[in-house]
């Protein structure tokens, strides 16, 4: 290797290192503002490490951080996140799980046609149908709870994951589903002993790419939840957009670590898993 | 009689009836409200295209609507240009390909609440990069363009790039790794400099994964909600408002009905605008 092909890589590796810089910074500047006291964010610019660790806003944001008149802190919108999240994930993925399979092996009239009913519906934008859902969602008496905010998850859910299954198991041979069919197996048999013990990465893969997303909706928390059932997100919002009195940003920017956090371990402790459910996600949905 | 395949039709009924209903129902159920006199309240009586004439001298619908072509570009090029070249840098057989990765793609994994909070905080000239450079030494440094009506919707790019070049990055890099080694093997044969194989020869070959990479910015773009709510609030004013925030906005704080379906239905306009002859095209791609 001649001395440019060195500059060369060299030039690349800054650039990259530089990069990662542009990535990471915004990050580590919210954790170490959340780590100051307020007299030190006053005094010192964001960029600036913390002189100690103080975890003071951590606490306040958790339990004590208002929004408007309410200062229960995000632990509120954090269960409300968790009530939420348990029952879509699991209902969506366990409907895109029998719809994907009932669209690739069974030979259902239409199935082309459904499909691409499932792919343009992955492209409306939220808002085109919200208003009609919310007449929709309060006609049946789910507007503004619980129940309500998940049947909304599941059925945002259900293009993506469908298809998203529906490619795994097409992508399955046909000859283990006739082998099936000659046992004598019918269309559970067939799902519960041959096609879920198959699936597993699959659905470790929807699983992530709907815990992430339901975790990080906004909109349709804001519309379908209630009051009562703010998701975190809501919640921090609010409590970033509170406006009376000096603007706290440590607490603030603790508030938006702790609702950043769960997603963030997800993305760390799955890696590639994650980088599959987006990449497929994105170009399939 | 007995149904072919009635477990498979028993379970996919619900799916059909649901989408039918709930997205392409509503869909056309917004339509139609577009072509009311709806109000506040909403009225189901044919009153021609006077919603879309309103709409459109609307100063704040202008603004919002110039807006997402405006953000629309610069997020697509920027969000395309760093994506493509993190993926071709790595490509290029880097150390600590994984750290790397990890760390362009992890904005993705938070919420565009939290990504917008952050890039708020950062460009807020009081607590922000202005003050930090003024803190150096510049002390009459000014870079406030969050808090300028001119310039706020631009500060959106910053974090959308931020947000979603990694997965640019992500499906690029799966497709440069797909590329075939005789290709490699036959530009080093040709003495071809590295930077023009990926120019002229292996990133051509990328077009169809280059063209989805466009259409889902181009969708995410006119869908934006999120971002702006918690980065500018639309503002100063409605200065960096956009169609997605306008809808929202009208439909549930202003109880503006009609205006909103309007609205929400240039946005459907516009997302069928990208998609139809995407669709078209890669379908008839795959039938070939």
């Amino acid at each position: 290797m001649g001395p440019p092909v060195r500059i060369g890589r060299f030039g690349l590796y800054a650039f990259l290192v530089g990069m990662a810089l542009f990535f990471a910074v915004p990050l580590l500047v919210v954790i170490s503002t959340s780590l100051k006291s307020l007299d030190e964010i006053r005094h010192f610019s964001i960029f600036v490490p913390p002189s100690s660790r103080d975890f003071a806003a951590w606490w306040k944001a958790w339990y004590a951080a208002c929004t408007g008149l309410n200062c229960g802190g995000v632990h509120v919108g954090f269960w409300n996140s968790v009530r939420i999240l348990i029952p879509s994930v699991t209902l969506s993925v366990l409907a895109g799980a029998l719809n994907g399979y009932a669209l690739s092996h069974w030979r259902v009239p239409g199935a082309d046609l459904i499909l691409l009913a499932l792919l343009l519906g992955a492209f409306i934008p939220y808002q085109v149908i919200l208003y009609p859902l919310v007449k929709i969602t309060s006609t049946i008496g789910i507007y503004s709870s619980l129940p309500g905010i998940i049947a909304v998850h599941i059925l945002f859910g259900l293009p993506v994951m469908t298809l998203l299954f529906r490619n795994f198991y097409a992508g399955l041979p046909d000859e283990l589903f006739k082998a099936a069919r000659v046992d004598g197996a019918g269309f559970w048999r067939i799902f519960v002993s041959v096609m879920l013990p198959l699936s597993v990465n699959i659905l470790i893969v929807a699983t992530i790419l709907q815990t992430t997303g339901i975790w990080n909706d906004y909109l349709l928390g804001l519309i379908f939840a209630g009051r009562e059932n703010q998701p975190m997100t809501v919640q921090l919002n609010a409590i970033a957009t509170t406006s009376t009195g000096e603007i706290e940003y440590n607490v603030n920017m603790a508030a938006a670590l702790l609702t950043a956090l769960p997603p963030l371990l997800v993305y760390f402790a799955s890696g590639r898993f994650f980088v599959r459910g987006i990449t497929a996600g994105a170009i399939k949905g | 009689m007995r149904i072919r395949n009635l477990a498979a039709k028993t379970v996919l009924t619900p799916t059909v009836l649901v989408m039918l209903v709930c997205f392409y129902g509503c869909a056309i159920w917004t339509a139609y409200l577009s072509v009311t006199r709806s109000a506040m309240l909403p009225n189901y009586q044919f009153a021609g295209f006077g919603q879309y004439i309103r709409l459109f001298a609307t100063a704040r619908w202008n603004v919002a609507w110039t807006n997402m072509f405006l953000f629309g570009v610069l997020d697509i090029v920027g969000t395309l240009g760093l994506g493509v070249l993190l993926a071709v840098l790595i490509d290029r057989q880097v150390r600590f390909e994984g750290a790397f990765r990890t760390i362009f793609l992890y904005p993705l994994s938070i919420s565009f609440i939290v990504t917008g909070l952050t890039w708020q905080w950062v460009l807020s000239p009081t607590i922000g990069i202005q003050n930090f450079v003024r803190e150096l030494g510049w002390s009459d440094f000014v870079f406030d363009w969050i808090v300028r009506p001119d310039r706020a919707i631009y500060t959106l790019v910053f974090a959308g790039v931020w947000h979603q070049s990694g997965l640019i990055m992500a499906i690029v890099l799966a497709g440069l790794r797909g590329i075939d080694r005789e290709i490699w093997r036959a530009t080093r044969v040709e003495a071809i400099p590295s930077w023009r194989a990926y120019l002229s020869i292996v990133l051509p070959m990328l077009r169809p994964l280059l063209v989805t990479c466009v259409v889902l910015i181009a969708i995410a773009v006119v869908r934006s909600y999120d971002l702006v709510v918690a980065m500018t609030g639309g503002g100063p004013g409605y200065a960096s408002d956009l169609p997605g925030k306008f809808v929202v906005d009208f439909a549930f704080e202003r109880a503006n009905i009609g205006q909103a379906s309007a609205a929400a239905a240039v946005m459907l306009g516009s997302v069928l605008t990208v998609l139809a002859p995407y669709l078209y095209l890669e379908l008839s791609r795959r039938d070939r």
